[in-house]
């Protein structure tokens, strides 16, 4: 095919580009811009009006001149070359080669949009994974095939939490290990050298697909560097069968590029100014995990965003939840508190893990015992406030021992710290020796013949 | 077939000129790919059409083809236990079709299977006068659902020809003689989806939609023909409410819209439902389900169709005289994506950028809702209940498609996530939730119990209420300071709350609780209280009654896992306080 090469650029307003006086262009198309000096950019055709098309440029406008700058229309979307070397290899936020080795031989060429998977031919997930982290595993459970964001904030551990994940995580009762996608998106080079530097340590470097866009390269580009890392993490679960963790940070980044662009099209503003359509885009990137019917891979996504101002209901961090499938929240107060990993347990939530426990899978006490420590810490959290209002004197018995309660739970289960890797069984075990502290009629979330067996007996 | 040019694209928004043939709402296939758009806008020969599937390398210079007709769904034997996209493609033929596990672009599949035989039996015969609506014969379609096939609207006349026996969906039926001449009918009929089927008048709903879940039951009960709304923040658990109401309810049929929801959430639906055992019925319970399925990553046209594609279903057979129930998870979503597009068309934003005719739009919606006598000479009664999820942004309920929604919505089941982070479950917050039906179907109720149901209830809430004001004193001056009384009022509040009105949907016999054992367990509870504050009276102290009643509160606590075969134990539960209450002041020696 003819490429159509165009020098009729009528308006920069970065990071857009019209060009007038195109035919046969299509929406979505990948373009290719080479500026007055040879350099080459890329960009993607986001309005087409009769011989009028914008075109969205991912590495920015700075430099281009209206007059001779060239725009080449390539007549296909912007794709991701695939092969199975991809693994232990660096590429950047546009999926080019970034380690200095050998470019790819590509298997094939793949859309980084991908498709909507039809429900139907999904495989619910249920496959409980063991990551050592009591909060997550037994409390906030996370199975094979989920989306299980982690909302932090900026100053918070949720990096040490994302690498503590990757280094642990196995599927229980199985040897695979997981293929890890990295995707570093606008972070800076510390961070990104943080994780990369945890994956050479444990030898994850060997398994690892790694996508990197830093803080100071083109704010734009981010905007396709979470989709070649699923466009990967798909082509490598569902095409030869692997199981891939994808970690995404910082998505706030992701979804302020896209408030840039939408800002440049003057697009009329939602929330916060972000762009109307931001619920539909982040679904695009999430709704990409999972499993598929008669496929042995899979794909689950822990996206890490760090919420504006410690807000959860900004709009990132907003419509995350309602897509993804729970979310881990890190709290300042327990960070201060010098808790390791700060998980906040109560305003955390898996929504897969009732499939993925229970008897055959963890253990038959798992979901009681989750509920009735969810309950008892609530409880035990309200006293607390209530003592600082009113005095320790104020509280009844039972209160007192709710505090108890509450006060060994935070120091020994929730803070196990970032190289601890406990069995489901010793969180379980854990559990029920905290639970020991509060009165048995109160232990309503679990039935007598639980009680029964685990209770520990005796005081 | 009549076509136009693009002109231009923008996301899901495609204009074409040389349209002036198209009328407004016509389907269109656009592009080579043969894309499904639909005509919302005209200005000359210039139409702007919404596309329903992903609009990438789509340009100007592709033809667009008009069919002419309206977005439609087909009705006939086949639908039922169906998972259809937004547009009605069931998506079991879709991979079959493909044989992918994705959703392709500009493909082409028949909403209801042409090839399956189904057995007819006639209901009328050669020689009678038959109008719109009237049931001309029955085909069991599914093992508890018999599908009436009606003279489709608009027809009348006399039956020239029909017999009972084996056909397709295409076969002929019938033949009518009518004013126009005979005309042959099949068992399909196609109706555009965003016109309401017309019935003969509308009733008041007074009978409870019973779905099992004791606080809607029994503090915040829908009708049957009704409307609702649960808003909620995420993780609240709005899903887990509407898949409860859908798996229990009693209605005849449940139509579940997964609007711009999570992908597993509906794959969970597929696997679960089928499994699931109606307590009414015997079978499980997909046999009386339809689902809508259009994911949050499914394209957003399609999303916006999919409301109306369900509830033209729910009218379906709310017209053959079944009580339907209509759940859209999320009605957020809907409105999101009538956001979206009103923004690609440059309409001028009302608040929160929301298009002004959001309002009516919902508005309409629920208005489809409702008990109505349907066309037909046997005047059958039908009814649809109408129950939406709302997603509002950060939980905060004063947003335009909450406010919206409780304008024309009845039921307000307000979910809470400080409830939900302590795992009170369902999240249904007790003091803000309210029901318009509450004193038409308590009345219902306590007619079937043969008690004062409305009463019971109201005292219930009562205490509820009254913890609440004595919570805020407790926060002040600790709980040492109330009177005795009151702190009975307290214990039995929590009784409420702990032993009564949470319920877990993962157990087993909690997951569902019949109105008699609704009934049995209050009765318990408010005996507690009757008990606790004779006891007072006659000098107890609240120290004492707590003591000696350990035990049996420890009961009380455990009757939600009785199983609905053994409400014998909760009524001897009553004696046992009665019993233990005695004792305590025995021991007290009534000073």
């Amino acid at each position: 095919m003819v490429l159509k090469e165009y020098r009729s650029v009528t308006s920069v307003v970065d990071p857009l580009m019209t060009v007038t006086g195109v035919e046969g262009v299509k929406y979505d198309e990948l373009v290719e811009i080479e500026l007055q000096n040879g350099e080459h950019r890329l960009g993607q055709v986001l309005e087409i009006d009769g011989n009028n098309a914008v075109v969205q440029i991912f590495e920015g406008t700075s430099g281009i001149s209206l007059r001779d700058t060239k725009v080449r229309f390539t007549g296909r979307p912007l794709t991701l070359n695939v092969s199975e070397d991809m693994v232990g290899r660096t590429f950047d936020g546009m999926g080019r080669v970034y380690d200095g080795g050998p470019e790819l031989l590509p298997e094939k060429s793949l859309d980084i949009n991908g498709e909507p998977i039809n429900p139907i031919a999904r495989e619910y997930p249920d496959e409980f994974i063991q990551t050592g982290i009591s909060t997550i595993d037994h409390l906030n459970t996370l199975v094979r095939g989920q989306k299980l964001p982690v909302f932090s904030a900026s100053g918070l551990p949720h990096n040490e939490l994302a690498v503590q994940i990757a280094r642990q995580a196995e599927v229980a009762g199985s040897e695979q290990e997981f293929a890890v996608v990295f995707a570093a998106i606008g972070i800076t080079f510390d961070e990104a050298e943080f994780f990369l530097d945890d994956f050479r340590k444990t030898g994850a470097i060997d398994r690892s697909v790694v996508f990197v866009n830093l803080a100071d390269d083109p704010a734009i580009e981010r905007i396709a560097t979470p989709k070649m890392a699923l466009t990967a993490a798909e082509y490598l679960a569902f095409e030869k069968n692997m199981h891939v963790l994808v970690i995404m940070t910082d998505m706030t980044n992701y979804a302020n590029a896209l408030r840039e662009v939408s800002a440049a099209r003057r697009e009329v503003p939602g929330r916060g100014g972000y762009p109307g359509y931001l619920y539909t885009d982040l679904a695009g990137l999430y709704e990409r995990a999972g499993r598929l019917e008669g496929i042995d891979g899979s794909v689950t996504q822990i996206p890490i965003l760090t919420m504006p101002e410690d807000d959860i209901t900004h709009p990132i961090p907003d419509l995350t939840g309602y897509i993804t499938e729970g979310q881990i929240i890190l709290s300042r107060e327990l960070y201060g508190q010098g808790l390791e990993p700060p998980i906040d347990v109560l305003p955390s939530l898996s929504r897969l893990k009732d499939n993925g426990i229970g008897e055959g899978k963890t253990r038959e006490d798992h979901a009681p015992t989750m509920n009735q420590i969810f309950a008892a810490y609530a409880e035990g959290k309200e006293a607390k406030e209530l003592s600082v209002v009113l005095g320790e004197a104020a509280l009844t018995e039972a209160d007192q021992k709710y505090v108890a309660f509450t006060d060994r739970f935070e120091n020994e289960y929730v803070d196990q710290g970032n190289f601890t890797n406990r069995t489901i069984e010793e969180s379980l075990d854990l559990a029920w020796d905290l639970l020991k502290l509060l009165p048995r009629e109160d232990l309503t979330r679990i039935r007598d013949e639980m009680l029964d067996k685990y209770l520990p007996k005796g005081e | 077939m009549k076509s136009g040019t693009i002109i231009s694209v923008s996301g899901p928004l495609v204009t074409a000129g040389g349209m002036e043939d198209a009328n407004i709402q016509d389907i269109c296939r656009v592009g080579e790919f043969g894309l499904l758009g639909e005509v919302i806008e005209m200005r000359e020969d210039v139409a702007s059409i919404q596309v329903y599937e992903e609009t990438s390398m789509i340009g100007p210079g592709d033809r667009v083809e008009v069919t002419g007709e309206p977005l439609s769904v087909e009705l006939g034997p086949g639908i039922m236990a169906q998972m259809f996209d937004g547009i009605q493609r069931p998506l079991d033929t879709f991979v079959e079709k493909t044989s992918s596990h994705y959703l392709g672009r500009g493909v082409e599949v028949n909403p209801l299977d042409r090839e399956t035989e189904w057995e007819f039996t006639k209901k009328v015969e050669v020689g009678d006068e038959v109008s719109a609506g009237d049931i001309v014969g029955v085909v069991p379609e599914t093992s508890i659902i018999e599908h009436r096939i009606m003279v489709p609207i608009g027809v009348s006349g006399t039956v020239k020809a029909i017999e009972s026996g084996t056909f397709r969906l295409e076969d002929t039926l019938y033949v009518l003689e009518t004013e126009n001449g005979e005309q042959e009918f099949t068992m399909m009929q196609k109706w555009p989806v965003r016109q309401g089927r017309p019935y003969s008048q509308k009733i008041n709903p007074v009978d409870p939609l019973v779905t099992g879940q004791r606080v809607i039951d029994s503090l915040f009960p829908v009708a049957k023909g009704g409307t609702a709304a649960i808003p909620g923040p995420f993780g609240a658990g709005k899903t887990v409410v509407q898949q409860q109401i859908a798996k229990w309810a009693d209605v005849d049929i449940v139509v579940y819209v997964g609007c711009g929801e999570r992908g597993n959430e509906m794959t969970e639906v597929i696997n679960e439902f089928p499994t699931l055992i109606d307590p009414e019925t015997g079978s499980s319970i997909m046999e009386r389900t339809i689902l809508i399925a259009n994911t949050s990553n499914m394209p957003v046209a399609a999303r916006e169709a999919s409301v109306y594609t369900g509830i033209a279903i729910a009218e379906y057979f709310r017209d053959m005289g079944y009580s339907v129930a209509v759940m859209a998870d999320s009605t957020s979503r809907w409105a999101e994506a009538l956001r979206e597009i009103s923004g690609r068309l440059e309409e001028m934003p009302g608040d929160e950028g929301y298009p002004a005719y959001l309002g009516s739009r919902l508005a309409e919606y629920y208005e489809r809702a409702g008990r109505v006598i349907t066309l037909g000479a046997d005047e059958r009664e039908g009814s649809i209940t109408a129950i939406g999820a709302v997603s509002p942004p950060g939980g905060d309920t004063s947003e335009p498609v909450t406010q919206n929604t409780l304008r024309v919505a009845k039921v307000f089941w307000g979910l809470d996530s400080s409830l939900s982070q302590r795992r009170h479950f369902p999240a249904i917050n007790w003091l803000n939730s309210y029901s318009q039906y509450s004193e038409s179907v308590n009345k219902t109720i306590g007619e079937r119990l043969g008690l004062d149901w409305d009463g019971l209830v109201n005292r219930a809430k009562l205490l509820l209420q009254d913890e609440a004001e004595l919570e805020e004193i407790v926060q002040l001056v600790g709980v040492e300071s109330l009177s005795d009384e009151d702190r009975i009022k307290l214990a039995v509040a929590r009784m409420l709350r702990v032993d009564f009105l949470q319920q877990n949907a993962f157990d087993d016999d909690d997951t569902y609780t019949s109105f008699d054992k609704q009934n049995e367990m209050l009765l318990a509870i408010l005996k507690f209280d009757d008990e606790a504050n004779r006891a007072l009276e006659l000098g107890s102290y609240f120290d004492e009654i707590m003591e000696g009643t350990q035990e049996v509160r420890e009961r009380i606590s455990r009757m939600k896992f009785i199983p609905e075969e053994d409400l014998e134990e909760i009524r001897e539960l009553r004696a046992q306080i009665e019993t233990d209450m005695r004792e305590v002041l025995q021991k007290g020696g009534v000073n």
